[in-house]
């Protein structure tokens, strides 16, 4: 059983721009379809907005600003990975918006690998691994890593 | 085995919570030592953990909770009087009590302490009738009791177990322990309930039958859960200040010291995982106010102040915040004294110590391994104090602060967030989105016209400043500190508030509304933008910003430090008389109010009853006929041009004040009653036109105060005459 958990896990996959992404499906707490959202004036770029879900308040993260990718195009609205990173005992909640949510897949840990020295910096502090699949390259995230609006990303 | 468990921990914390009551309720016996439902209620609560103790097999419990009841079984009785010893003993019942539990909830059994002593010490109370025990009696010589009352006991013990079970079974009926965060999660569904209810009344519209019916039940429905889910989540401060008096008390006594405990704001609010919090920082700063504060009765004498020594509490809310503070009449500290420890402890160097400002130096009391008692008691001075304190306050995202005057007292005042607390407040909307404020941070509203908007707010070398009643009000536009886009102002909106001692005007799109709501705390990542002292959501379930008047002023550089000089302004400006006034619409959406004394009674007329007499307008009331005035008509209209001066008032009902003056009644048209409130009655700004006294800001709009007995006059010139 542990072994199982060690070498297959699970991952919900998302689009970002032409990139194929997954987090632990663990972290992930629900899917919400884009809403409204209150801007907070001042707070780092990163920080789209604040979402009302049933009664708590989340912020809502892009991720394409977080990784430093281009922003969105056209009228598709991003969809709301709701994501808990769990950081000593208290659990708290974000809301990571993404181009388009795909499968929850299953990976196994020998088709993954470290991500390239090449990368860019920013990105490999969030980026655990790179899977190697049939349709292409998916690339891992580090939930927790991605909802902390880091220095880097404020600048 | 685990369900006994669980029956077990029930019982603890019952206990427990008993238990605080009871140092309560001894205290007050003390005061009022004959005071019988006192004594009984104390009886019934011994009697209770007596009982419980019996039936879990906690014998040691029971023995000395034994004693205890039957000493206070012939005090309820009035076999015999509370005296010192006994009232000490007893309070030392309470604590063997609570070692003993503690004992249990530490290892699951009663541990080995026998309390042989104190019982027999209990025993020989209630044994001997009127006569005073001396407290300090060598224990041996009470160790064996004696014969007779030992099998008096036992006899006693037998009996009332079934009913102490009862008993128990009641009072956990009455109250169940609720995890916290089931309540939050309570909280937050009950608030979306909300927002959904009114969805659903929006689509019912005007519309009739069942289904409206149905809509008004939930509508009540949903209102009255909101209204109750959020008191669960709410605990007045006295939760944690009544185990003070007790501390207070013991140590007093301990130390040789008179002190007197004074509370302010009891009733204060603070959201329940806070009160646990704060329970134990508060409880040493009182010691240590007593402790090293308040000196000896002597030493008072000799300076000159009086023997008993006072420590105030006060709570209060402010701009969203809790304020405690603990203030005592001591010796303060003295900043010379402070400093020479520090060096000497090596916690900083000659130099730096000369290089401190007195402020700086009296912060020295919160740096790790800092002690200034002269000689280490038990009750302090261990050096882990008052670092501990404020760890533990900004553990919780709180601040310490403190202000000592030598000879004169030390105040402490803690500033703790409220993690969810309900605070009325503005709501007001910039650049398209809607922000709250505070409503204790607001003062007033101002609002001019667009034509006169360009001229009124003028320039001090790039800082805008509006003329208020003659004094210069810096002013911070809301969009250009936020850096969003304003929309286009029909009218300047100036919300004045205040910031410590601080007041600045800040221009918003436009004020919206005021309501009651829930502050809730942002993501601690978004902790570090000052602007914002949380988020709330707005009826229709959207977010909104509640700003943080501080730190947007700070931020603006309208304010900056000394928060002591603003606490004794907002101190004064609290005990001001307080009077019922009547709030009615006025022409234009404004707001009048009539003070409740002035109003007889309140009507609805109907146009057709208004006859006239000559040029006055009369309408026959309970027999008589009395003549009406109709205040918007009478007051001169201020604005340039006038709109139907009529429009507050419904056309087809006339809502009618009536008004006397000794025999003599009259009736004043006015527009839509809103609402009565109590407001003192300080004019916030002095009168604009005749017929008006002046204005105020009752539920942050401006209202004006309607002078009745000038608008009367100018209708029926001689009513008040004779």
């Amino acid at each position: 059983m542990i072994d199982f958990a060690q070498s297959q896990r699970q991952y919900c996959t998302f689009r970002l721009a032409q990139y194929h992404c997954g987090i632990d499906v663990l972290a992930v707490r629900e899917i919400l379809r884009y809403q409204p959202m209150t801007r907070v004036p001042l707070a780092p770029p990163v920080v789209k907005g604040l979402l009302n879900l049933r009664g708590q308040i989340i912020t809502a993260i892009d991720a394409r600003t977080r990784l430093g990718l281009p922003p969105r195009e056209g009228e598709r609205k991003p969809v709301n990975i709701v994501v808990a990173a769990g950081d000593s005992g208290e659990e708290s909640l974000a809301s990571l918006l993404v181009d388009e949510i795909g499968d929850v897949v299953s990976v196994d840990a020998a088709s993954c690998e470290p991500p390239p020295e090449t990368a860019p910096p920013n990105l490999r502090e969030v980026l655990v691994a790179v899977c190697k699949r049939e349709q292409g390259l998916l690339l891992l995230f580090d939930a927790a890593r991605l909802i902390r609006i880091s220095a880097s990303a404020t600048a | 085995m685990s369900e006994l468990n669980d029956l077990v921990k029930e019982f603890l914390v019952e206990s427990s919570e008993n238990l605080d009551r009871l140092d309560q309720e001894f205290l007050q016996l003390e005061q009022d030592p004959g005071n019988r439902e006192l004594l009984a209620s104390i009886f019934r609560t011994i009697h209770t953990v007596k009982g419980t103790s019996g039936f879990f097999g906690f014998e040691r419990l029971q023995r000395v909770a034994h004693a205890g009841e039957n000493l206070l079984a012939k005090l309820r009785d009035g076999v015999l009087e509370l005296d010192d010893a006994r009232s000490d003993a007893l309070l030392r019942t309470v604590d063997a009590i609570r070692a003993i539990l503690a004992e249990i909830e530490r290892t699951g059994s009663e541990g080995s302490q026998e309390y042989a002593e104190l019982i027999a010490e209990l025993e020989a109370l209630t044994a001997q009738p009127g006569a005073v025990v001396a407290v300090n009696r060598p224990a041996t010589a009470i160790l064996q009791p004696t014969p007779e009352a030992k099998p008096a006991t036992s006899a006693i013990s037998a009996q009332p177990r079934t009913q102490a079970q009862t008993q128990t079974v009641a009072l956990t009926e009455q109250s169940l322990r609720v995890d916290v965060r089931v309540l939050d999660r309570l909280m937050n569904l009950v608030g979306e309930l909300v927002l959904t209810r009114n969805q659903i009344l929006q689509h019912l519209g005007h519309s009739q039958g069942a289904l409206a019916a149905i809509g008004k039940r939930l509508d009540g429905i949903t209102s009255q859960l909101q209204e109750e889910v959020m008191k669960t989540r709410m605990q007045p401060i006295e939760a944690v200040w009544g185990k003070l008096p007790r501390v207070v008390r013991d140590l007093a006594r301990q130390l040789g010291k008179q002190v007197r405990l004074e509370m302010e704001g009891k009733e204060t609010e603070l959201d329940r995982s806070i009160i646990e919090s704060i329970r134990d920082p508060l409880t040493h700063m009182v010691r240590n106010a007593i402790d090293h504060g308040i000196e000896t009765p002597e030493q008072r004498r000799a300076a000159g102040k009086p023997a008993e020594g006072c420590l105030l509490l006060r709570a209060y809310h402010e701009g969203g915040k809790v304020t405690l503070e603990v203030r005592d009449d001591g010796r303060g500290i003295d900043p010379a004294k402070v400093r020479a420890k520090a060096v000497e402890k090596g916690l900083i160097s000659r130099a730096q110590a000369e290089r401190m400002s007195d402020k700086e130096a009296i912060e020295l009391i919160f740096a790790p391994g800092f002690s200034t008692a002269e000689q280490v008691t038990n009750v302090s001075g261990r050096g882990v104090g008052m670092d501990v304190v404020r760890n533990n306050i900004e553990k919780i995202g709180g601040n310490v602060d403190i202000a000592s005057v030598i000879g004169q007292g030390t105040t402490i005042t803690i500033k703790i967030p409220l993690t969810l607390a309900i605070i009325p407040a503005l709501i007001v909307a910039c650049g398209g989105d809607r922000f709250a404020i505070p409503q204790v941070n607001l003062v007033e509203l101002v609002r001019i016209e667009k034509d006169k908007a360009a001229a009124a707010i003028e320039d001090v070398y790039g800082a805008p400043v509006y003329r208020l009643r003659g004094r210069l009000l810096p002013i911070i536009d809301l969009a250009k500190e936020l850096q969003i886009p304003a929309q286009e102002r029909q009218a300047l909106n100036i919300v004045v508030l205040q910031a410590d001692e601080h007041q600045f005007g800040l221009i918003v799109d436009e004020v919206l509304d005021t309501g009651e709501i829930v502050v809730k705390p942002l993501d601690k990542q978004l902790k570090s933008l000052s602007v914002y002292a949380g988020a709330t959501i707005m009826g229709d379930g959207s977010v909104a910003l509640i700003l943080d008047v501080y730190g947007l002023g700070t931020r603006a550089h309208a304010v900056t430090g000394d928060r002591e000089r603003q606490k004794a302004a907002a101190a004064a400006s609290a005990v001001e008389a307080r009077e019922p006034l009547l709030l009615f619409q006025s022409p234009d959406d404004g707001r009048m109010a009539i003070p409740l004394s002035q109003v007889v009674r309140l009507e609805e007329m109907r146009p057709e009853q208004i006859e006239t007499t000559g040029d006055l307008e009369v309408v026959q009331y309970r027999g008589d006929i009395i003549p009406l005035v109709r205040v918007f008509q009478v007051l001169p209209e201020r604005r340039r041009n006038p709109r139907n001066p009529e429009a507050g008032v419904p056309s087809d009902i006339l809502p009618v004040v009536i008004h006397s003056h000794q025999q003599r009644q009259v009736g004043l048209v006015v527009g839509r009653i809103l609402d009565t409130v109590e407001e003192s009655l300080k004019l916030q700004r002095p009168a604009s036109r005749p017929g008006i006294k002046g204005c105020l800001v009752i539920n942050g709009k401006v209202t004006e105060i309607l002078d009745v007995e000038a608008v009367v006059r100018a209708v029926v010139p001689d009513f008040y005459k004779g």
